[in-house]
């Protein structure tokens, strides 16, 4: 089965399904939802069907496919999957056909072709799959760019107030990031002997002077993407505007793109200069996680407090990165999965009030726990997990990354623990303000208030939580799944962890 | 008295040009002769089926290189190339300009006599049939154009210059309506060119002073003498600098290269756009075309000289053209502009001094050239009952309206922002990874940051068809008639699969780069 050419065929699959369902018709739109859907179960049980296949003890990269595309500059298509991209992979097949049932009503409020909402979600998945699925540098770059376009009318066509502003300011900070890397891909590309394959530009030697140049091109366009401090403006606007669904899928798993990016590109390609501008990014980390959990504290609008949450969360998940120790980097990678799966469900529950509500204020809110008990226990929930509760996922990966950081660099850990303090506070502060308390008075008047999570809602949430909790009690099929490729991406960059005189092995840690 | 020589002449490696200037004699001829109502159709038969015959003559002769004529044309792997690229998107402007189902009797002027704005101008406009003189006029331009691509001395050149210019200025001020705009951008571009074309005469002049300076030698404005005077001449390099200077002055004048540009929007947004069109795309190609082989044949070994400076007017013309293109609110004009950062794009190419960086500058014409033409032919489209409706404000809620349009040229819009799996993306690639090769990096930086200038004024246009609400004043999209669908398909096409699957084009751009000396 190990044969199956999986990462094509699952990056081609979900282009297939948005071809077909934009061309049913118009006025049917009840029949692309379904077909929307059942597409991309298909890519899921695709993807479980892979990830079973997948040996966590094998090779670093498996399913390696690769075609001819131009010759003439090297360019193949070249598929291979490590641990991490893996985990990326799973993330993405299991947030797609959630997010798409959760968006059933969403582009109905907005005038505009229904089947073209999930035409472009399942366009904007195919792109995901590839840029992780990718091990040409070529082909990454070609899908990092492509899934501009996706998203781009996501915001802009069906996107809340302020759409187009934000989805134009989104498209350009990314261009721009992106054509910065242009500009580092094709100096790599010459150094490199005129090749793209990541295998081969991995064994490359370049000087000094060029390998940090070209750390910082690629490096400029993934922490625009990622986002970090303070590169990050664009993304509260982008994740206000965009439709729950569509910012779930931005959040959970665009931006990680970034992270990834770092992990599979920066690191191996260029460990010397990732060395070298090491202190920069883990200060960028850490005001990053410090500055975007103020900023988070003091927002009115539940989505764009949810953004600003997840820059102070991708804070944590640069530190990781940037702190060298494999512990870090499995806490990490981790971070980047768990925060996938809390932040999406966030987002969607979070959603799920704005549509019901009418308006994402959170001071048109207040007591809504009365209304809608069960929604307000799932955003409960979803908040507790977003800010790393031991027993959730997330309290895993935080705490590896703490650990992971605290023998290397203790001022840093120490510093990032304060992010935990203000999680507590944007957290807990936004469920009081929204569900508890007396009941607003304006909200009884409104109908939607008086329904509660009904079935669709219920599937959408109920899988996201069962992970949450899952990954939180036992980790291990993940973990052991990204350790090996965290190795080796720090055998990559030359660096051992120091003796394990102040903490455990990674194992041990997540038992 | 010596006897007189004749200069051998293979005559079928030249017959494509021949073929052209020869159409166009016979479309002087149907003029005089066919009857009124049939001149259209014939005309637009007999251009095309030169055209068509031209391309066969260069696709046969593929494999010859050599230098005819009495060393006055070079027939090589990148003049076969840019004539197949000038036939092939000559063929596309013909399919526009010949148009009559979009417009009433067509784009052109039926009387280019008439006074603009008078009574008869607003009869002729109600749709009586249009000038049918445009096709000799542009079966003239195209075979001018052939020959500029061929040349292989500077004088050969400067007449090629003029056979091509002339008609164009004419053609310029043909448009049916808007005429006074129309007559002004003919007028402007035909002042500014002949100063171009005296520069650039002046320059020959200049190099003919240069070559004759070195004893043993003869002199001469052939390529190959200049080559061997650059590379071991004892005197003075002052006049061949300033010779060099005039030149690139005349060339990049008709290459839009800043600060020689100012021409372009103006004469882009008068002209009737099929000539428009027809401009961007063929112009650009003779253009750069001989802006290669004058740098990279005659004055190759003055690189060291040149480059630097030739770096600058690019830098200065991609910025100029990035920056005010983001201020534009005319889409004609603002397509102008994108032409103009497009041309600084094009001079990086030609500053790779190396085969893959001739072969990407081929690439990128004929890509540029496939793209350029699309786009003018939706500009075509979108229009209400005063003609176009080129005000960018009028295209709002265009994507409600006619999507399938709309979202063709938003395609468009994003190959030219250089978005990957669109030829905008491969043909930067094309020419910036040859031009990082060859040192250049600091143009590559240039162009990288003025493509992130450019992307806003595109992204500006999707955002105006796609996000904003149709207004009253929002015009339907005409649908067109078989001609202009023809051309925007085939533009929109070869966006595509240049994007995707590059690799043959660029095997064969390859194969032709090298020039003969």
């Amino acid at each position: 089965m190990s044969n199956f050419p999986f990462l094509s065929v699952l990056t081609v699959a979900p282009l297939v399904g948005a071809l077909v369902v934009a061309f049913l018709p118009r006025h049917r739109p009840e029949l692309a939802k379904q077909v929307a859907f059942a597409w991309s179960l298909l890519v899921l049980v695709l993807s479980v069907v892979m990830w079973v296949s997948f040996k966590a003890d094998g090779q670093r990269f498996q399913f390696h496919e690769s075609y001819s595309w131009i010759p003439n500059w090297g360019v193949s298509f070249t598929f291979a999957a490590d641990g991490i991209a893996l985990v990326m992979l799973m993330l993405i097949a299991v947030l797609v056909p959630l997010v798409i049932l959760a968006s059933w009503h969403d582009a109905e409020s907005s005038k505009r072709s229904v089947p073209v909402y999930f035409a472009l979600l399942l366009v904007l998945e195919c792109t995901m799959i590839g840029v992780f699925a990718a091990a040409d540098v070529f082909l990454f770059y070609v899908f990092f760019e492509v899934m501009l376009v996706p998203m781009y009318f996501l915001i802009g066509s069906y996107g809340g107030h302020q759409r187009q502003y934000a989805a134009v300011k989104f498209f350009l900070y990314s261009l721009v990031g992106g054509l910065f890397m242009l500009a580092a891909v094709i100096g790599l590309w010459v150094v490199g002997g005129k090749t793209f394959d990541w295998q081969a530009l991995s064994q490359v030697d370049i000087s000094t002077g060029t390998e940090r140049w070209l750390f910082l091109g690629f490096f400029l366009a993934f922490a625009i993407k990622a986002p970090f401090f303070p590169f990050h403006t664009w993304l509260p606007d982008a994740g206000g505007a965009a439709p729950a669904g569509a910012a779930a899928l931005l959040v959970g798993v665009l931006d990680k793109v970034g992270t990834f990016g770092i992990l599979r590109y920066c690191l191996p390609l260029f460990p010397e200069a990732s060395k070298w501008f090491a202190p920069w990014a883990l200060a960028l980390g850490v005001i990053g996680i410090v500055y975007a959990a103020l900023l988070a504290v003091g927002q009115n609008d539940l989505k764009r407090l949810v953004s600003y949450t997840s820059i102070a969360h991708f804070g944590f998940i640069g530190v990781g990165i940037f702190a060298f120790t494999t512990q870090a980097g499995t806490g990490a990678v981790l971070y980047m999965l768990n925060h996938g799966l809390a932040t999406g469900l966030l987002f969607l529950v979070v959603g799920m009030l704005i549509a019901r509500r009418g308006s994402s204020l959170i001071s048109d809110f207040g007591g809504a726990g009365k209304l809608v008990p069960l929604l307000a226990g799932v955003l409960f929930f979803a908040g507790l997990a977003s800010l790393a509760l031991p027993g959730t996922a997330p309290f895993i990966s935080e705490f590896l990354v703490l650990i992971g950081t605290f023998t290397v660099n203790k001022p840093v850990a120490v510093i990032a623990t304060l992010g935990i303090i203000l999680a507590a506070a944007y957290v807990l502060w936004m469920v009081q303000r929204t569900t508890q308390g007396t009941l607003n008075p304006a909200l009884t008047e409104v109908d939607g208030m008086r329904r509660d999570l009904n079935l669709r809602e219920k599937v959408v949430v109920a899988p996201l939580i069962a992970l949450i909790v899952l990954l939180g009690f036992f980790p291990k099929p993940v973990t052991d799944v990204i350790n090996p490729a965290v190795q080796a991406t720090m055998d990559d960059i030359g660096r051992t962890d120091p003796a394990p005189s102040v903490g455990g092995t990674v194992q041990e840690a997540a038992k | 008295m010596t006897e007189l020589k004749l200069p051998s002449i293979d005559y079928a490696a030249i017959a494509p040009i021949l073929i052209m200037l020869g159409a166009a004699l016979l479309g002087v001829l149907v003029e005089a002769l066919v009857p009124r109502r049939w001149r259209h159709l014939v005309q637009l038969t007999l251009a095309l089926l030169a055209v068509l015959a031209a391309l066969t003559m260069v696709v046969l002769s593929a494999d010859e290189r050599i230098i005819t004529a009495g060393q006055a044309l070079a027939i090589d792997g990148p003049t076969l190339f840019l004539q197949g690229a000038i036939l092939v998107l000559a063929a596309m402007a013909l399919l526009l300009i010949g148009d009559r189902s979009v417009e009433r009797g067509g784009a052109f002027v039926a009387q280019a006599a008439v006074t603009a704005e008078s009574a008869d101008d607003r009869r002729q406009a109600e749709g009586r049939n249009g000038l049918t003189e445009v096709y000799p006029l542009t079966t003239f331009a195209i075979g001018g154009m052939l020959i500029f691509v061929a040349a292989n001395d500077l004088l050969t050149m400067f007449i090629a210059l003029e056979v091509f210019s002339l008609p164009l200025y004419l053609l310029c001020a043909l448009a049916r309506r808007r005429r006074l705009l129309s007559q002004e951008a003919a007028m402007k571009y035909f002042l500014l060119g002949a100063y171009a074309s005296a520069f650039f005469l002046f320059g020959v002049a200049l190099i003919y002073g240069f070559t004759a300076g070195i004893p043993g030698r003869p002199a001469g404005v052939n390529f190959a003498t200049i080559h061997a005077a650059v590379s071991d001449s004892p005197a003075s390099p002052v006049l061949l600098f300033a010779g060099m200077a005039l030149l690139a002055i005349g060339l990049l004048f008709k290459a839009a290269g800043a600060p020689f540009h100012v021409w372009t929007p103006d004469v882009y947004q008068g002209a009737p756009t099929p000539v428009t069109g027809f401009m961007a795309a063929c112009t650009k190609v003779a253009a750069f075309g001989a802006l290669l082989r004058v740098f990279q044949v005659a004055f190759a070994d003055a690189s060291w000289d040149f480059t630097p400076v030739l770096g600058a007017v690019a830098v200065l013309t991609m910025l100029v053209g990035a920056v005010l293109a983001v201020t534009q609110t005319d889409i004609k004009r603002l397509l102008a502009y994108s032409s103009i950062a497009n041309a600084g794009y094009l001079l990086v190419g030609v500053l790779a001094p190396s085969r893959d960086g001739l072969a990407g500058t081929m690439f990128y014409l004929v890509a540029y050239g496939f793209s350029v033409l699309a786009a003018f032919a939706v500009v075509t489209l979108v229009r209400d009952e005063d003609g176009e409706a080129t005000h960018l404000s009028r295209w709002a809620g265009l994507g409600r309206r006619s999507p399938f349009f709309a979202a063709l040229f938003t395609f468009i819009l994003l190959a030219f922002a250089g978005i990957p799996l669109t030829s905008g993306f491969t043909s930067k690639f094309a020419i910036f990874g040859p031009a990082l090769e060859g040192g250049q990096a600091w143009l590559v930086i240039a162009g990288v940051l003025t493509s992130m200038v450019l992307a806003f004024p595109y992204l500006r246009v999707v955002v105006m068809m796609w996000l904003s609400e149709p207004g009253e004043s929002t015009p339907t999209v005409t649908v067109p008639g078989g001609l202009t669908s023809a051309a925007l398909m085939i533009g929109v096409l070869a966006t595509l699969v240049l994007g995707v699957a590059p690799a043959p084009l660029l095997d064969l751009a390859a194969g032709a780069a090298e020039f003969v000396r």
